[in-house]
């Protein structure tokens, strides 16, 4: 069978060493995870972790069974690219003069969406999301304008034909009401911890 | 006259409220958590990180019996054995850092075995985590593959939903090993103690997937139809514990059913529909037609590789139904055409009642017919050689016949584990122990002692080989202190005898390092205060044997038997299995 991209959806319960556990399936299986987001879900207590692999659609089938195996998951999906909406964030700190100077530069960044976060005397930063091609795009052009920094995220991916987990999930729930979760005391009060 | 009135909220009532609840140690809850889930047995090995446990066990000793073992690993094999004869989950404790390390082997024979265990652990105090401290290893990061699920407890108040949740995972649908580590701090730490709840449901955790009838239907039309049907089975009917259902079913379909080590002794010996081993040293029947039926019918158990042979070429033929309650078995090694998801419990009844009255003699007879071949090539040689060396199988043999087929056979790994299973006969379920899918040496002695504590009005009769038996010989010492009355038979081929066959076969008799000489046992045994006897030859095998049966109590016997016999038949490694050889 052919090899292709696919995205993992898998939900679990926000437990300790849950990506310990998932990514030793992984591992152990010799499979490469090119990208891997986790972060809570639209249901109280649960994660979504969000997994890149170049598999066959055999191996994805059975990597997802054995996920669904691990008694904190409650359900996980594989797609192909075609199936999910997906985007990459990026980040690139690029020198501020260049910036101003260049104006190739800010065609390209209107060209490919991509606006200002940060603007110092020293560098500006900027972001953009997008599909790992555009980005991969845009970070060639710009190493040409001395790139100093760039990073990227995991894939987060939405599934086209989404009704699956809602539904999965309200029959979790009504089998089993939901646990007391200790859930991350500072998850949603960025602002009242975090100051610039 | 002004008295004090004491109201609800009075510091006075506060105070009382808090007398009302029962404070107890982290440590005192664990043991009160097994004797809510009717633990009366634990296996294990006290050290510095749960010591608090083993001082709260002091106190709980008239309601929990405590079997120390001379190692970690006999701890987790003994209770591996404890749990594959009562049927219950088996509870191991030991203490941190190599305590803990020294269950891996076990947890990982039990993971692949099934075998339901619940293995509490000593950690370093909390605040001691990540630092290195004395005896601190990472036991959840290291136990993770080898446990169907982990967890650290941190504070003595999660100690009773903790290992309410460990029971459960541990004992439903596929069991597994389950291991909880407690910091030193929570197992001193008193708590309000509100009572002990039993775990019943885990909102991420489906045990046994929704059993689906069309696919039962499916099952159904396609045996009906089958002209040359053939049932596998394994564990999962003794898990199950659907050995009536499972004999209802084939005596109905009139099916023959090969079984694999792990479901060995689900059905009795002499069932006329049972024909015999799968696999590599299985029987040659079985082997050679799962590559001529045309409907195979798979309960409970999952292709392993020793029983499939080259999938390639594994019952191409055939239109494959797989009946098992874990999902990720179905298609993993071979393809299905109708999977039956659920415990066979109760697919199976669904299923018989959808399934004809049939008999299949013809196809009987070809499995008869097959078997004589194998009976007059390789079994009459076997069981009742008339001269030469003693033969392994021959020591089996009149074990059966002196134990009348009702004895628990636990077997440590290699040749003397095939010709065991391949041999004994079982008249009850839950008779065999053995470590099928780890193929751990040095399980058979404790797995031994633990099988006797499982079932102690039961003859229990430890087949191991003078490899095996050298790795965990330690446990003698348990044998002693403790009384277990477990008859050990050692059958010693001075040789690490399944490398050597290998060898012999495969590597142009190149004897690499399989040369083991061994102490003498019965001397060793006396040591122990363990009576014995040695033999080498055939006419002192009966008398040895009913002297060994005889005695009350535990007894060691080695049998000196050929050094170069093989175990025939054999598929060999990267062969189909119809390609099974016979000498």
């Amino acid at each position: 069978m052919e090899k292709q991209e696919y995205t993992i959806t898998l939900y679990a319960e926000n437990t300790i060493g849950m990506i310990s556990r998932i990514a030793i399936i992984f591992s152990r299986r010799k499979i490469n995870i090119e990208s891997l987001n986790t972060s809570p879900s639209e249901a109280h207590g649960i994660h979504r972790f969000t997994i890149v692999i170049t598999e066959s659609e055999e191996v994805v089938r059975k990597l997802c069974r054995q996920i669904e195996k691990q008694v904190e998951v409650l359900k996980a999906y594989y797609n192909t690219n075609d199936e999910v909406i997906w985007q990459e964030q990026a980040l690139y700190k690029v020198p501020t003069n260049i910036v101003a100077e260049k104006a190739p530069i800010e065609r390209l960044l209107r060209e490919y969406g991509a606006h200002a976060v940060v603007i110092r005397n020293d560098y500006t930063v900027f972001e953009t999301a997008g599909h790992r091609e555009e980005i991969d795009k845009l970070t060639e052009a710009l190493a040409e304008y001395n790139l100093i920094e760039f990073v990227r995220s995991a894939r987060i991916a939405i599934i086209k034909d989404s009704e699956g987990f809602h539904k999965k999930l309200k029959e979790f729930e009504q089998a089993e009401p939901i646990e007391e979760v200790v859930e991350n005391e500072y998850l949603d009060k960025q602002d009242k911890i975090f100051t610039m | 006259m002004n008295t004090l009135e004491i109201t609800k909220d009075t510091p006075h009532n506060k105070l009382e409220e808090k007398a009302k609840k029962t404070q107890l140690s982290g440590s005192q809850a664990v043991l009160e958590a097994l004797i809510a889930e009717g633990v009366d047995t634990i296996f294990g090995y006290p050290g510095g990180a749960i010591m608090p446990i083993y001082d709260a066990l002091y106190d709980y000793n008239d309601r929990l019996k405590h079997i120390l073992v001379r190692h970690e690993q006999g701890g987790i094999h003994a209770a591996q054995g404890y749990a594959r004869t009562s049927g219950k989950t088996g509870v191991v404790f030991a203490t941190s850092g190599p305590g803990a390390t020294n269950l891996v082997t076990g947890l990982a024979d039990a993971m692949i075995d099934s075998n339901p265990i619940v293995c509490v652990t000593g950690q370093v105090f909390a605040h001691l985590l990540g630092t290195d401290a004395f005896q601190e290893t990472d036991v959840i990061n290291i136990t993770t593959p080898v446990t169907k699920w982990n967890y650290q407890v941190t504070d003595a108040s999660e100690i009773p939903a903790a290992l309410a949740k460990a029971f459960y995972i541990a004992s439903t649908g596929r069991p597994g090993p389950v291991l909880i580590d407690i910091t030193k701090n929570a197992q001193l730490q008193l708590f309000d103690y509100e009572g002990y709840t039993l775990c019943h449901h885990i909102r991420s955790y489906r045990p046994a997937p929704i059993i689906r009838k069309s696919y039962i239907e499916e099952a159904a039309k396609l045996i009906n139809q089958a002209k040359k049907p053939f049932v596998l089975f394994g564990q999962g009917v003794i898990l199950g514990k659907a050995e009536e259902e499972f004999k209802t079913f084939i005596e109905k379909t009139g099916i023959p059913a090969a079984w694999t080590i792990m479901g060995l002794s689900a059905l009795p010996t002499d069932h006329p529909l049972n024909v015999g081993m799968l696999g590599m040293h299985g029987n040659y029947a079985p082997n050679v037609l799962t590559n001529e039926c045309d409907v195979l019918i798979a309960i409970g158990m999952r292709f392993d590789d020793r029983v499939t042979g080259r999938l390639d070429k594994y019952a191409k033929q055939a239109k494959i139904i797989h009946l098992d309650i874990d999902p990720a078995e179905i298609d993993k090694n071979v393809k299905t055409t109708v999977p039956v998801w659920g415990n066979c419990k109760e697919t199976l009844p669904l299923l018989t009642e959808l399934v004809a009255e049939t008999q299949h003699e013809e196809w009987l007879q070809k499995f008869r017919m097959l078997e004589q071949e194998e009976i007059n090539t390789v079994i009459t040689t076997e069981l009742q050689p008339s001269e030469g060396e003693m033969t392994m199988g021959e020591v089996i043999n009149i074990l059966n016949e002196l134990t009348q087929d009702d004895a628990v056979i636990v077997t440590d790994v290699g040749q003397h584990q095939m010709v065991a299973c391949r041999y004994a006969r079982f008249k009850q379920s839950k008779s065999n122990v053995t470590s099928g899918g780890l193929g751990t040496m040095g399980f058979g002695l404790p797995a031994a002692i633990g099988a006797w504590y499982g079932a102690p009005e039961r003859t229990v009769v430890a087949i191991i080989g003078d490899g095996g038996i050298q790795m965990t010989i330690q446990e003698l010492g348990t044998i002693m202190q403790f009384g277990a009355k477990v008859k050990i038979l050692i059958l010693n081929n001075q040789f690490l005898g399944m490398v050597r066959q290998w060898q012999q076969l495969f590597h142009d008799k190149r004897y690499s390092f399989v040369n083991i000489t061994s102490p003498d046992y019965t001397t060793v045994a006396q040591g122990y205060h363990i009576p014995g006897n040695r033999i080498e030859d055939r006419s002192n095998l009966r008398e040895a044997l009913m002297e060994m049966l005889a005695h009350d109590g535990s007894y060691l016997l080695e049998v000196m038997v050929g050094r170069e016999n093989n175990v025939f038949p054999m598929v060999p490694q990267g062969s189909s299995v119809s390609e099974i050889r016979l000498k």
